[in-house]
């Protein structure tokens, strides 16, 4: 008999299952549920990048890439980086394209630390930081972000949580699941912090493209950053290509060899199919990003706006495809009031508790959903608010 | 941000209040935007894209290419119009190239636009030549496409 507790390292039992799987399980079977809960575009990819995939397929390009990603590639990684974000990055030594902006992360942890380092996560944030820090025997370190602060990270707060054994900073904005973003200012007064310590920062950009109103900035950009910045960034929201698990990472070159390295012998190199398509997108996606911006944002002012009339206060998201409003005036904590959502209209929202500290009396509401299943779900959710409110009278 | 002339052309359902929301005018503001693009026939009307071979009812579409003389002093207009008053023809533009108009015409049967192209349109005093292509099937129009729903693969619902 096998005693598998005994032969399963302690790290990966002690992470936590994801606390969205759940939600969606009780949705399943229900024929007219709706879910905001998924974080995924709801576009098909452009026909121009997949028909690049296509042709691919058909010229017989299915070997390996070199590791790092086919040259051409990295040189369209390149270019795009200059023109959307002012960020020179060398196509050979400082880019490695990656299976999703997921592997760029877990790369990153693994090369920088050392069992017992610290790494701080804002939160709430997407699930994956903590558990692929533990893994790497890192020790996360949650910073709780505030709806005062517009869910950003301050320099208080971030000077609070620096110990000696602090070796990266994880800076995930636009923010999933908040919808917060940070200016150059904000930024600014990290970069302030950071000045002069030997801490790095893994600058999660997934939604860099989705911001509504203002460009995004990356921590790169600022002075004396470049040089302790990784960026993680991807196509996978950008050009809704989610499934063809196509991201990247840019950093100095110094943190990009060894990353490099560890990807050669865990992935040996991305997709091939994917990385032709996503030579497409870089080259002749820029309109794509533009239509499915402005889409998105006619939803998430639709959709934010439905919330506040509902009598719930809603940050207003300014990246990203979430909305975070506030369930607190309903009285019940963020989980019952999704379950009980579920249950009552069928329609399926995350927890903030989810998302990690912080989270308590918020939920997440995707709107990368259809205009008529916004309106439906708002109808429905003002229904139970309405009951909610009937109970506590 | 989009504008409210194209959050209607992608989608006329749309209420005012989500108009409004979605276009960060009030609802007074859409109101009363609308009824002006309506008074000033900017806005044409509002139709549904019916898939009429998934009913059924029998429905056949031609493209017909005319040839026209255009008349001193007004061009093509007068033509197309003797041409666009009929309530078989769904469409008609002028076109550059080698004809003058495309007319776009919808009826129950081969035979029923077969006649109308014989009876009514050829021998128009203007029209000097015709060339009728039935369309045979639809695959898209005004962005969307003719196919039933494509059963949704299984989604990764993790993050």
């Amino acid at each position: 008999m096998m005693n598998y507790d005994q032969i399963l390292c302690r790290r990966i039992q002690d992470v936590p299952p994801s606390g969205i799987r759940k939600y969606f399980d009780l949705l399943e079977g229900m024929d007219d549920g709706i879910s905001l809960g998924i974080g995924e575009p709801d576009f098909p990819t452009p026909w121009h990048i997949r028909d690049a995939g296509i042709y691919s397929l058909e010229k017989g390009f299915t070997k390996y890439t070199p590791n790092a990603g086919l040259s051409d590639l990295r040189r369209a990684i390149s270019r795009y980086m200059k023109r959307r974000f002012d960020l020179e990055y060398a196509p050979i030594g400082q880019i490695l394209v990656t299976v999703g902006g997921s592997e760029g992360l877990d790369l990153a942890f693994r090369c920088l630390l050392e069992a017992g380092d610290e790494v701080i996560i804002p939160t709430p944030s997407f699930v994956c930081y903590g558990p692929l820090a533990s893994m790497c025997h890192g020790v996360p370190v949650l910073v709780e972000t505030k709806a005062e602060n517009e869910f950003k990270l301050t320099a208080d707060e971030l000077r609070a949580a620096i110990t000696p054994r602090t070796k990266a900073l994880v800076l995930p904005f636009p923010n999933n699941p908040t919808g917060g973003i940070m200016g150059r200012e904000d930024l600014e007064a990290i970069a302030e912090v950071l000045r002069g310590t030997g801490i790095m920062v893994i600058s999660d950009e997934i939604y860099a493209e989705l911001t509504y109103g203002q460009h995004h900035v990356s921590m790169a950009n600022l002075p004396d950053m470049y040089e302790r910045t990784i960026v993680i960034n991807g196509f996978s929201k950008a050009y809704s290509m989610t499934g063809w698990r196509m991201g990247y990472v840019c950093g100095p070159k110094e943190i990009i060899g060894p990353m490099t390295k560890l990807h050669q012998y865990g992935i040996m190199s991305a997709p091939t199919t994917s990385q032709y398509a996503a030579i497409e997108a870089m080259d002749n996606g820029d309109r794509d990003i533009e239509n499915m911006r402005e889409e998105y944002d006619g939803r998430r002012r639709f959709l934010v706006d439905g919330f506040r009339k509902l009598g719930l206060s809603c940050f207003e998201p300014r990246g990203a495809f979430y909305t975070f409003p506030c369930v607190k005036s309903t009285g019940l904590s963020s989980e019952e009031f999704c379950e009980r959502l579920i249950v009552e209209e069928k329609v399926a929202v995350i927890p903030g508790t989810a998302f990690g500290p912080g989270g308590e009396g918020y939920v997440r509401a995707c709107y990368a959903a259809s205009m008529r299943d916004l309106g439906e779900a708002l109808a429905r959710m003002g229904r139970f608010v309405e009951t909610l409110r009937k109970e506590r009278s | 941000m989009k504008k409210l002339l194209q959050l209607l052309e992608d989608d006329c359902t749309l209420t005012h209040a989500q108009l409004a929301s979605m276009s960060g005018l009030t609802e007074a503001e859409v109101a009363a935007a609308i009824r002006k693009y309506e008074e000033d026939r900017i806005i044409l009307g509002y139709k549904a894209i019916v898939d009429w071979d998934r009913t059924d009812r029998e429905s056949v579409t031609a493209l017909i290419e005319v040839n026209v003389t255009p008349q001193r002093g007004e061009g093509f207009d007068r033509v197309a119009q003797r041409i666009y008053q009929y309530d078989e023809v769904e469409s008609v533009y002028l076109m550059s190239g080698s004809f003058d108009l495309t007319v776009i015409i919808s009826g129950r049967s081969l035979k029923e636009v077969a006649l109308f192209v014989g009876e009514k349109l050829a021998p128009l005093e203007d029209v000097t030549g015709t060339a009728t292509h039935f369309i045979l099937k639809k695959y898209k129009e005004k962005h969307l496409i003719f196919q039933k729903q494509e059963v949704q693969e299984e989604r990764f619902v993790f993050e």
